[in-house]
């Protein structure tokens, strides 16, 4: 037996895992009967379903004849910076304010672009910093924080 | 004359001055970032979305839709200009578009794609309007059991008559309605999937799960691919058609927008099964075929009249049935939810003024897109000159700030970055996102259906094919999965979108 799609093998994988996943999970939950459900009754049907398409598309990247497709590698580096600025945002946003989260978010996400050069990214910082206060916080009056709790009390 | 007077009414309600000023700011920020390369209208619109919820209903649906028609109309001209579809609609665009581009006709590509689509525009607002009171009241006859046969068709038929496996496309359905399910479930007050988390107990909102699938991944392959495309940014200069343009394009944007309405209005045809019939029906009836990729009129205006007429008619399953028959539907239906208005037959009759306000705020959206692009076409090409670097910080600035405002959760711009990791290997594994965010939107409504009919039936399930309505859908449904399998008819699919 030879995984001739690569692609196919994994989703059907992730299929089969996520599907039983969540069938046991709704197992928990009270399935009552086909007239009166409980929660646990749709879900576990669509896991068991999902988990079913996971074994068929598992079948169908085994097949022979099939046209061969290899997995494509992950740009880690892009998306661990992008990822990690908006978490990093996140996290601070409630006690650092809005001003000082931006700030990381810009200058972090830019480091992922193999252009970046620090002179751009300071000037888009600030630019997008004063659009971000002057829309966002005085036209749309959204609430959060702009500056520090511990300095604006 | 009733048609007449609801659409007076609708225009009453759409044109004060407030909901103008609304649909002005919709259709420039969605042009704006429309024309980005590289962040379709999916990733536009859920990045704009949370902006509009502060809004009244009908100013926010106002702005939405010249959002979304703004970020439809930006999508050509990046097709036309930098050769780059920024949806499965365009595809078909860049074609002839960016061929004329090339000959220094970029500007009468863009001014044919603006007046198509502006023409096209108004007769699916039409056709809407003409469609929604029938419809409305057949949607009255159906109950749980036609209701669940039909959004089961709804979401097949999405991915049935879109490119890709149709097998790993459902798993991406079940898997969005499962999502879908998170959170307290309404029958038994049960929390479902939620780790004992309070911040899933609403479940998960949908514009996280836009922004993460969309948004973040699309950024995150947008940097991976370094591919450096030739834009035409300087040669944008004579926007009229001449006499000889518009004897070509005016058949090819009739025949586009009669196929475009066609399509549209069947739940779960996308625009881009418009626009490629569209493309194919020119080239077959034209005289001259072998014209066709080496810059033909008709091959803009055709298919950019098509997918246009079918973003209009493609409200009509979504706002008299409540079934959304595209991701984009299934955003707009999201923002519905969020100003508590269920889309479904009752809206008309127990909201008209909202109902017709949003089809008069279409006709509206269009009109102010022809103003504002054939005059502002310099300044559009000019942002397609931004380098990506500069852009994308923009970008997630707009949707970290957009997630955490819809409820002010430090939670949901944490979950939209697991979503946007998850999202960016969907794609690595060729899994379309877009069926994913279907299933979300529906997931609730479809249990809540099923449940309810197999209560009415007393758990007998044959409910679903006793029912007349229920059976015929179903068995559209069941044809649909059998046509695509079937090998011969697989091949031609595949065929038509290669060719396409």
């Amino acid at each position: 037996m030879r995984i001739v799609r690569q692609k196919d093998f994994v989703t059907g994988l992730l299929y089969i895992a996520l599907g039983v996943a969540f069938a046991v999970a709704s197992y928990g939950y009270r399935m009552g009967t086909a007239s009166r459900m409980g929660p646990g009754y749709f879900p576990f049907w669509l896991g068991v379903l999902l988990a079913a398409i996971g074994v068929m598309v598992l079948w169908g990247s085994l097949r022979l004849h099939a046209e061969p497709e290899k997995l494509q590698r992950w740009a880690v580096r892009p998306m661990l910076i992008i990822l990690a600025s908006v978490f990093i945002f996140g996290a601070m946003l409630e006690t650092l304010g809005l001003v000082l989260s931006l700030i990381v978010l810009i200058v972090g996400s830019s480091l992922a672009s193999p252009e970046f050069t620090w002179r751009s990214t300071i000037i888009n910082t600030v630019a997008l910093i004063v659009f971000a206060v002057v829309v966002f916080v005085y036209s749309l009056s959204l609430q959060f924080p702009v500056w520090p709790t511990f300095i604006a009390g | 004359m009733e048609l007449f007077d609801n659409l007076m009414l609708g225009f009453a309600n759409a044109l004060t001055f407030q909901n103008l000023l609304y649909a002005f700011f919709g259709c420039v920020l969605g042009t704006l970032i429309g024309v980005l390369p590289g962040l379709g209208p999916l990733a536009t619109i859920s990045m704009l979305l949370p902006f509009t919820f502060g809004l009244e209903p009908l100013s926010a649906l106002i702005m939405l839709s010249g959002i979304y028609y703004g970020a439809a109309y930006g999508g050509s001209t990046t097709a036309i200009l930098v050769n780059l579809p920024g949806e499965t609609s365009s595809v078909v665009t860049v074609l002839d578009g960016y061929q004329m581009a090339r000959q220094g006709r970029a500007g009468v590509a863009l001014s044919t794609a603006a007046l198509g689509s502006f023409f096209a525009g108004c007769v699916g607002t039409l056709i809407l309007a003409a469609f929604a009171k029938p419809l409305t009241q057949f949607a009255f006859k159906f109950g749980p059991a036609e209701y669940f046969s039909l959004m089961t068709m709804g979401l097949v038929g999405a991915v049935a008559l879109a490119s890709g496996p149709l097998l790993k496309a459902i798993g991406m359905i079940v898997l969005g309605l499962l999502l879908g399910l998170v959170g307290t479930d309404v029958a038994s007050g049960v929390m479902r999937f939620t780790f004992g988390l309070p911040q899933l107990w609403e479940g998960i909102d949908f514009i996280v799960i836009a922004v993460g699938v969309f948004a973040f991944s699309e950024i995150i392959s947008s940097l991976e691919s370094k591919e450096i495309r030739e834009t035409f940014t300087e040669k944008v200069t004579n926007l009229r058609p001449t006499r000889e343009d518009f004897k070509r394009m005016i058949p090819s944007v009739l025949r586009g927008s009669a196929i475009g309405s066609a399509v549209g209005v069947l739940p779960g045809a996308g625009l881009s099964l418009a626009s490629f019939f569209a493309y194919s029906l020119e080239k077959k009836v034209s005289k001259t075929p072998e014209r066709f990729g080496k810059g033909a009129i008709e091959g803009v205006a055709g298919p950019e009249a098509a997918n246009n007429a079918a973003a209009q008619t493609a409200f009509v399953p979504t706002l008299t049935l409540g079934i959304p028959g595209s991701a984009t539907m299934a955003l707009m239906l999201g923002a519905m939810i969020v100003h508590n208005i269920q889309p479904g037959p009752q809206v008309m009759t127990s909201n008209p003024s909202l109902f017709w306000g949003l089809i008069a705020s279409m006709w509206i959206g269009n009109l102010m897109l022809v103003i504002l692009n054939l005059p502002l076409v310099g300044i559009w090409v000019k942002l397609l000159t931004v380098p990506f670097k500069v852009l994308y910080p923009a970008i997630l600035m707009f949707c970290c700030i957009g997630v955490y405002s819809v409820q002010n959760s430090v939670f949901d711009v944490f979950l939209a970055a697991v979503f946007g990791f998850f999202g960016y290997g969907l794609k690595k594994l060729d899994c379309e996102p877009a069926p994913l965010m279907l299933g979300f939107v529906l997931g609730p409504m479809i249990e809540e259906n099923f449940r309810r009919a197999m209560v009415l039936s007393k758990g007998d399930f044959s409910v679903f094919v006793s029912r007349p309505i229920s059976a015929v859908l179903l068995a559209v449904t069941a044809a649909l999965i059998i046509a695509v399998a079937l090998p011969n008819i697989r091949n031609r699919r595949e065929e038509a979108f290669q060719e396409g």
